[in-house]
Order: C-alpha cells, then structure tokens, then sequence
C-alpha cells in the first residue's frame, strides 16, 4: 500500500489549515455562502436535505485496518456511528456539523486521508478494481496507475477548474469489475502482440442524464506513455468541450459532438508535443510507486480445515459459495463482506463493523481492505484456512450475509433520505425489494443479478448499467420509478433499455417480482442468467410482465 | 395571467449543524408546526428578503408550498419537503427523532 511521503502529508495538513480558517470566516460573516460553497466543496462537504455531508477519498478504494477504524471513530466521535460506502469507492458521513468538520479532517489527516477533489469540476478518485492485485485473471495490479494518477491530477492546477467533473478508473484484467465504459476515461491494462504492458484507453463514457459507453481511443499505449497521453486528453476537453450548459459539459458530449477520430487526432497532436514535456520523472515516480505495491507473502499451509467446516457446516458452505471469487494463489481467496444484509442500508457500515472488518483485515487479510464500487467491503488475502474465523467473526455483526452478485447484493445511491439532489427515495426500494425475495426465499434460485437504483438522473447508482435499472424520478407531485432493462457494466458493457412508463412507489417491487417470475419461467435452464435470457429473447416478454395486457388496454 | 398565491412557509439549513430549520414568530424554529403561515405573495416575499439577510444563521432559505392540519399548524405538501420535516425514511435516525429545540 502506498503512504505518504513527507510533501504528501504538508500538503494536506495545510489545505487543512486553510480549511479551517475558511470555516472560520463563513461563521464569522466574512465570507458569504456564494464564496464558501466552492472552497467547502472542494473539500468535499456537502449541504444536504437534512445535514452536511461529508465526502472522504479512498483512493482505488484501497484500505488498511487503521484507515478503517479511523473511519469507525469518526462515526462514533463527530456522526451517527456510522458511515455510507459509495459507487465511488468513497465514504460519506451524513451528519457533520460545519464547525466539526476542520477537526474531522485534521483526524482524516493523521492517517493520510482527506476529502479533496470528492465534490468539484475536478477529477475525481481515481477508481480500480476491487479485486486489485489478488484476482487471478490480472495482467498486473491496477493501482500503482491509479495511485500515479491520484498523484498527478492532485491539485493539477491546469485542471483545478475544469467545464465538468472528471472520472478515471483503471483494471488490470480483461474482466472488468469497475465499469471502465461508464468514465471519462477508462484504462485497461494489457499486454500487446509483443508482450510490451500498455494500456487500452477508452474515453467519454458517463452516466447521468445522457448515458454513453467509452469509445477506444487508443487500441493500445505504452505504459510510459501514460501520463503525458492522459493530460493531452484532458487539454483537448478543457480547451473543446463546452461551458454554455453544464448538461452538455462531459467530455462524453465532446467526444459525441466532435466525433472520436476527431478527438483522437488533436489529443495524438498534442500528445506529440506533451510527450517530451515529461522527462522521465514520472516513471521514476511509477516505479516508486509499484514497490510500494508489492504482493504480500501469501503462505503455502494446509486448507484442510476449510474444507471440513465447508462439508460439515450449510451456512458456511452457502456463504463460501457465493461471497468468494478466486485468488491467484490457490490456497487464498478474495472474500466480499456483504454491505447488503436483507433489509439493511446499501453501502452502510456502522463503527462495530467497522472494527471487526479493521480487525480480521489485520489479522487475517495482510492488513488490506478494499471498497468495491457495488458497496461491499472486499477483505483480498484471505487464506482458506483462516475463513472459518473470519466467518464467525463476521456474523457475530451481521457481516455474514450470502448474497454477493444475488438480487439482494443492490447499488442504491442514498436518494431523498439523504442527497438534495434527489427526486426520489432509492434506499427503501433496495431494502423493499430484498426482503421480499429473502422471505420468497428465491435469491439463490434466481442466481446471478443486479439491480442499481438510482434516486434521480445523474445516476449515482449506475442504473442504466443494471440488468434492471431503477431510476426514481417526481411525477405529477408523487415519487415515480422507471425501469430499464438489459444494462450491463461489465466487459460486455451495455446500456439498459427503458421499459416502459413510471411505476409509483408501492408498485415498483411488485413489478419487479413480476419480472422476476417470468424470467424464471423463460429461462433455458438455470445456468441461463437473466442477462442472458433478456438478450436471448429482447425486451418484449419481460416487458409483457411488467405491463399485463388490462393494465396496457387501460392506457 | 399570474397564478393564485398558495400559502407558503419558508424554510433553509442552518449554517453550523445544516439542520432544516423554518421561519417562525420569533426567529428560525426546528419544529415545522411552529412555522409562520405566508398567506400572500408580499409577506413570503418580505420574509425571504429578511431571511436572506441572515446568513450566519440560515444557508439557501426559499419558500415551500404549505397547507394546514386542523389544528391550524402548517405542515409541507411536497414529499421532498415532507422527508425534511421526518429525517430518512431508510431508518430513524434523524436529528428530527431528538426532541425539537
């Protein structure tokens, strides 16, 4: 894991400083909120419907055991003993007061953490794969790139200021677990025909009110040749993309306007002249960097006991069977602690869980943790051996829940509870919508789905990229939810089909329940996922479902 | 043609907790029953232009649509504005489920 070094350390202590005396004049008068909000914003505190927010970096979603059970005593000492894990990889506490903030983040600050560049037309933390460094199907750990771009566009004052936010996210597999196609930009890690590493580099991609998968911009760049690349990117959308209307201001509209030959022609123009700009410091800074992540020294015991609590213990056998996914050293496992026990908040943590995770990452995961995009806590190294321990730690705070990738395992962004932004609850659906299929007991007879909820159009929940999407919007005066069908954030990336009208708050789970149930009668066999029945046969019988014939006559 | 005023109550955040807080008789109130009625276009107007000129206490005021319970309290019509008065709806836990102050 990466630390800081001594200049990483002054600057943040000194923005900090800064921030605070900010604090100071906005409570004192001498600043206006006009003035306050940016600077406030660019230290990720928020205004919400009934509280600040504050929104705090986890760069690639990387943790280790101090880091989190800082998080846990920020909960405890300045919140609601609690935290929210976002589709960012981020934390966000609801319940901030202004003027606790400064020594919140002094707090962050002594475990090399803050909230900079979370909110703002910035870029943004840099995302990766959850999997990072421990997925067996990795050409090479993806965030020692993200951390040498976390380090790069840091307070970049060329792009402080940019038309719009800006999201990176970097994988090192060919199986994307990030969404590579919904950012910015999107880099995949690859070998060429001649074995050299480089990166595929894919562009406007984003989310939001105007959907759009990334495009290839480079089939293939040599990794040294990365940052002076992404910066051309990033000068040809500052100097082309457009100002006039902040819904038009993603680099995904330029990249639409302008046509992608066109983008890549000024961006290798530029890349011509940035290319000798960079002097070689930054693969010495590269190489630093991947030191620092080196893989921990996995150990070759016996798996004996995990496989004798597997055949003698169903529960345990349930939970190992759907929470894990394969380590590239055959005697460990990646294990995802599901943030998504039935009926529980998305993404929430409360501070107990959070010192259990803290601990079993310290004694039985090499001290890492990750936040995975979908709003779980990934524990990467976990030797089989040790999995049992893990699993009665877990469940004595109900952090043993065996749903990962099932109906129940739902991105839901925080929505009106929460987000000012919102035009819809989206939590309650989520809870809604997994207590019920737990008390139909047809989570695991379902198999593979995602369902992403979003609470209004910027699509913080990703649910264009649901195989059922939920969008919740206000109509006529009432809470009202759309459902898309089809999405797909993975390496077959698509975007989902809106199905039809709005459903109101007390139909929308019983129309997914009727999705569901003509899914299973449609289905080849059980193998056949819902995505793959819905591209077998196209939206028209799932849509029939979701709208019964009296239902559509009445119209 | 102008539409008809609709009663309105004003509220905001509050600067240092970020609390909803409302206009009332005597200052900004926790409490949404406690809010002053705006019964006309000229007193919700005059009543923004002064909550605007306290910055130091209230972040972002602006007038919400409002009707009355039959006691005569007002209470808001949106749901958005609804859910401010209640805190989440996820889970109690919101600075409303502590006694008002």
């Amino acid at each position: 894991m990466y630390n800081y070094s001594d200049f990483d350390r002054e600057f943040v202590i000194e923005r900090n400083r800064q921030f605070r005396a900010q604090v100071a004049r906005r409570i004192s008068g001498a600043l206006t909120e006009e003035e306050f909000k940016p600077l406030r914003l660019m230290n990720g505190l928020y205004l919400q419907l009934h509280a600040y927010m504050l929104r705090v970096a986890i760069p690639y979603g990387t943790l280790n055991g101090a880091k989190m059970r800082k998080l846990a005593e920020i909960a405890d000492r300045w919140d609601k003993g609690y935290g929210h894990f976002t589709t960012r990889q981020n934390v966000q506490f609801n319940w901030p007061a202004l003027t606790d903030v400064p020594d919140i983040l002094d707090s962050l600050a002594d475990i090399d953490m803050h909230a900079i560049q979370t909110s703002g037309n910035c870029i943004r933390n840099v995302t990766a794969d959850h999997f990072a460094g421990a997925a067996n199907d990795e050409v090479m750990d993806p965030r020692p790139t993200a951390e040498l771009l976390r380090q790069w566009s840091t307070d970049h004052p060329e792009f402080a200021f940019l038309g719009r936010k800006f999201k990176f996210a970097v994988i090192g597999s060919q199986n994307d677990r990030a969404v590579l196609r919904a950012h910015d930009i999107g880099l995949q890690i690859m070998r060429n025909s001649s074995d050299d590493l480089g990166y595929r580099v894919f562009v406007g991609g984003g989310l939001g009110r105007t959907p759009m998968l990334g495009k290839v911009l480079r089939e293939f760049l040599p990794a040294a040749d990365l940052l002076p690349y992404v910066e051309s990117i990033l000068q040809v959308y500052n100097v082309l993309g457009r100002r006039d209307n902040k819904y038009k201001a993603r680099i995904k509209i330029t990249v639409h306007e302008n046509g992608i030959d066109s983008i890549r022609d000024k961006v290798e123009a530029r890349f011509a002249l940035q290319r000798a700009a960079f002097g070689g410091n930054d693969q010495q800074l590269f190489a630093d960097i991947q030191r620092a992540f080196a893989a921990p020294k996995f150990a070759n015991t016996p798996i004996d006991s995990f496989l004798a609590r597997q055949n003698s213990d169903p529960v345990f056998r349930s939970f190992t069977d759907t929470n894990l996914a394969a380590h590239k050293h055959p005697d460990y496992a990646i294990l995802t602690i599901s943030l998504k026990k039935h009926g529980a908040t998305p993404g929430d943590a409360t501070s107990e869980q959070m010192q259990v995770m803290a601990g079993l990452a310290e004694q039985f995961g090499h001290d890492e943790l990750r936040i995975s995009h979908e709003q779980n806590v990934i524990l990467p190294h976990v030797h089989k051996s040790d999995l049992p321990a893990v699993f009665d730690a877990l469940r004595e705070v109900g952090l043993a829940t065996a749903n990962i990738g099932l109906i129940s395992d739902i991105i839901a962004c925080p929505g009106m509870d929460y987000c000012g932004l919102a035009t819809a609850r989206s939590i309650p659906i989520a809870q809604q919508i997994a207590l019920r299929f737990d008390a139909l007991a047809l989570e695991h007879e379902i198999g593979a789905l995602k369902i992403k909820i979003s609470g209004c159009i910027n699509a913080c929940g990703h649910h264009h990229m649901g195989h059922i999407g939920i969008l919740g919007l206000e109509k006529g005066g009432v809470e009202s939810y759309q459902i898309t069908l089809g999405g797909d954030g993975t390496e077959t990336a698509s975007i989902g089909q809106r199905a039809g009208p709005g459903f109101v708050y007390d139909a929308i789970v019983p129309a997914v329940e009727r999705l569901i149930y003509a899914y299973l009668d449609l289905r080849v066999d059980a193998d056949e996922t819902f995505l793959q029945a819905y591209r077998r046969l196209g939206q028209a019988p799932f849509k029939a479902a979701l709208y019964p014939a009296v239902q559509v006559a009445a119209e | 043609m102008t539409r008809p005023f609709t009663d309105k109550i004003l509220t905001a955040n509050h600067l240092q907790t970020g609390d909803a807080i409302y206009w009332a008789a005597d200052g900004w109130s926790r409490d949404v029953a406690a809010a002053t009625v705006l019964r006309d276009a000229n007193s919700a107007e005059q009543a923004l232009t002064r909550a605007t000129n306290q910055p130091q206490t209230a972040v972002g005021p602006y007038l919400a649509e409002a009707a009355l319970t039959a006691d005569g309290s007002p209470y808001p019509t949106h749901f958005r504005e609804v859910f401010r008065t209640k805190g989440p709806s996820n889970y109690h836990h919101g600075k409303q489920e502590q006694a008002h102050v």
